[in-house]
């Protein structure tokens, strides 16, 4: 399988807290990975580097390399950040719909991205909310605001805003943390169907949702990689004590 | 279990309905005021008001006929002010919150907005005739009147967009940017929405405070008495404070003028609420249309 994105000894401080502490992971391509580890361990200060959110904080620094199809993302022009976070999309852990209808919600990457035409985004805004398992329950008030939906329909549809621009990476930062069990599942099942097209990163806190989505899992702890590899490896025989304790819910 | 002491419960409760009694009566009372003015206002002022006294020039010395060329004048000055001051200070808003980055000069420039906020609205006057009047050479008109005005307005004006971006919560930027929208984007298609509502009340509270200053016009384009409405920017114009205070302190005859003042104070209050009317339904009206709920 090909690598879609590699880290080559990445570290990042904030002013000079050292959060990350020099990660090394490759990622192959349509594949789902799961980044888990105690509160506080860095995985979404990692996970921000991919679309370089971690920009937009003031005194991050950022040292190594971070490749997406063998580019590395922090060499490109500033101009090109807003091509790389088109290709790169991102589920925030808490749902965070526009104050937009739900069409112009999905709508609104296509059009931020020069696309004018009607019947395209009309068809581009059914396909993505199909995809996100939204289309059904939102087709007769495409017009009404996103606020009127529930929590997890509210998130499935910030999920098909990011996937409406087609992107090829998507990450999730805890996406399923403020939702119910069956909200929670119509999103797991969609994680898994989305892996035939995106490379997916997902951080999560809750374990069983690891093992049941990811192929890949990545084990964080005070800014360190301990351990990444396939998930079954990881939940089955770790290498490494640090692991088993956290997954055992030994500490953490 | 621990059983707490009910005395406690009951002390608090007593505290907190004393509170809450202070709080009502005060806040009645100031009701109370408020409508005792608008009252004894109306009371004088609502006999003499008819279509003539909207309708017709100020005759025998100002006390009779009507007010027309100061309700035309006050208009003009809140308008023009209002177009001026406006677009600069949402303009200056959003780039001291959106673009400006933190530290010592951004500081400074919010100070000075503070500080402007809080200088005295004569003070101002003065310094529009010196800049606009004399120095620019616009002369005693609507033109420097309203210039005069925005300045005023600008800092209200300025600190209200600034608090509206802020209230806006990050979380939507950043939904914003992660689509690949620019920063530009941003602000036009997702903060700015999401704020008009609320800078809708800066230009609400710069109305109210442009239409009822008298000092700032004064010396840069308020006349005593103009016989005919202003054709150009470039005119003197009457205006309603002004009238007001002419009428009441010198004009020829202030017994015989009492009841046009009144009537005048009126029409002054009338064009303030109706103009916070207005404002008021623009503000609901955008509230409705981003879906804020
Ligand atoms: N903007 C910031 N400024 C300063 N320090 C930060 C900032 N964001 C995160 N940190 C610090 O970096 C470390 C890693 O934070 P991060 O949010 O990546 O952890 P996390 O693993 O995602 O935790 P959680 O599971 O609670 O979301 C923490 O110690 C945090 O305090
Ligand atoms: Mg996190």
């Amino acid at each position: 399988m090909r690598t879609k994105i590699e880290t080559n000894n990445v570290h990042l401080h904030y002013g000079d807290f050292h959060a990350l502490k020099g990660i090394n992971m490759q990622i192959p391509e349509r594949t789902v990975t799961a980044l888990i580890g105690p509160s506080g361990c860095g995985k979404s200060s990692y996970l921000r580097l991919f679309n370089r959110m971690n920009d937009l904080i003031d005194g991050v620094r950022i040292d190594g390399k971070i490749l997406i199809d063998n580019t590395d993302i922090y060499a490109i022009p500033q101009s090109e950040v807003d091509r790389l976070r088109r290709k790169v999309g991102m589920v925030f852990q808490k749902p965070n719909p526009f104050p937009k209808t739900i069409f112009e919600n999905v709508a609104y990457g296509l059009r931020v991205n020069g696309l004018k035409d009607k019947k395209l985004i009309e068809g581009q805004v059914e396909k993505a909310l199909r995809q996100a398992a939204l289309w059904e329950e939102v087709k007769d008030k495409l017009k009404k605001s996103a606020f009127e939906l529930s929590g997890g329909q509210q998130q499935r549809l910030c999920i098909a805003r990011a996937m409406a621009i087609e992107p090829s990476i998507l990450l999730m930062d805890e996406p399923a943390s403020a939702l119910d069990p069956i909200s929670t599942g119509k999103i797991e099942e969609l994680i898994y169907e989305l892996k035939s097209n995106f490379t997916i990163i997902i951080v999560t806190h809750n374990m069983q949702q690891a093992s049941r989505v990811s192929d890949y899992t990545g084990f964080f702890l005070l800014g360190e990689l301990i351990e990444f590899d396939e998930t079954k490896k990881i939940f089955r025989n770790p290498e490494k004590q640090q692991t088993e304790n956290y997954i055992t819910g030994r500490f953490g | 279990m621990i059983s707490f002491p009910t005395q406690v419960d009951r002390k608090k409760r007593f505290h907190q309905a004393i509170a809450f009694w202070i709080a009502r009566i005060i806040s009645y009372s100031i009701l109370l005021i408020l409508f005792f003015i608008l009252f004894f206002i109306l009371k004088r002022g609502i006999g003499v008001i008819n279509w003539e006294f909207l309708t017709a020039m100020p005759s025998d010395g100002m006390t009779k006929g009507g007010i027309l060329p100061a309700i035309v004048g006050t208009l003009y000055l809140v308008l023009m002010s209002m177009v001026i001051a406006f677009p600069v200070g949402v303009l200056s808003g959003i780039y001291v919150n959106e673009y400006a980055k933190e530290g010592a000069i951004k500081q400074f420039v919010k100070m000075m907005t503070n500080n402007l906020a809080g200088v005295p609205s004569i003070v101002f006057g003065l310094f529009g005739m010196a800049l606009f009047v004399n120095r620019l050479g616009f002369g005693a008109s609507i033109l420097a009147g309203s210039l005069t005005l925005a300045l005023l307005a600008l800092p209200l004006i300025i600190r209200t967009t600034e608090e509206s971006l802020k209230a806006v919560d990050d979380t939507f930027r950043h939904a914003s940017y992660a689509l690949g929208a620019g920063k530009l984007r941003t602000i036009r298609k997702v903060v700015l929405p999401i704020a008009f509502p609320n800078i809708i009340t800066g230009l609400i509270l710069g109305i109210g405070r442009v239409s009822g200053e008298t000092a700032p016009i004064l010396f840069t384009v308020a006349a005593y008495f103009l016989p005919k409405l202003p054709h150009s920017v470039f005119d003197q114009a009457m205006a309603l404070p002004y009238h007001l205070y002419v009428i009441s302190t010198s004009g020829t005859n202030i017994q015989a003028s009492r009841p046009i003042a009144y009537g005048t104070a009126v029409i002054l209050i009338l064009i303030v609420l109706g103009m916070n009317l207005l404002a008021n339904f623009v503000r609901s009206h955008y509230s409705r249309k981003v879906k804020m709920k």
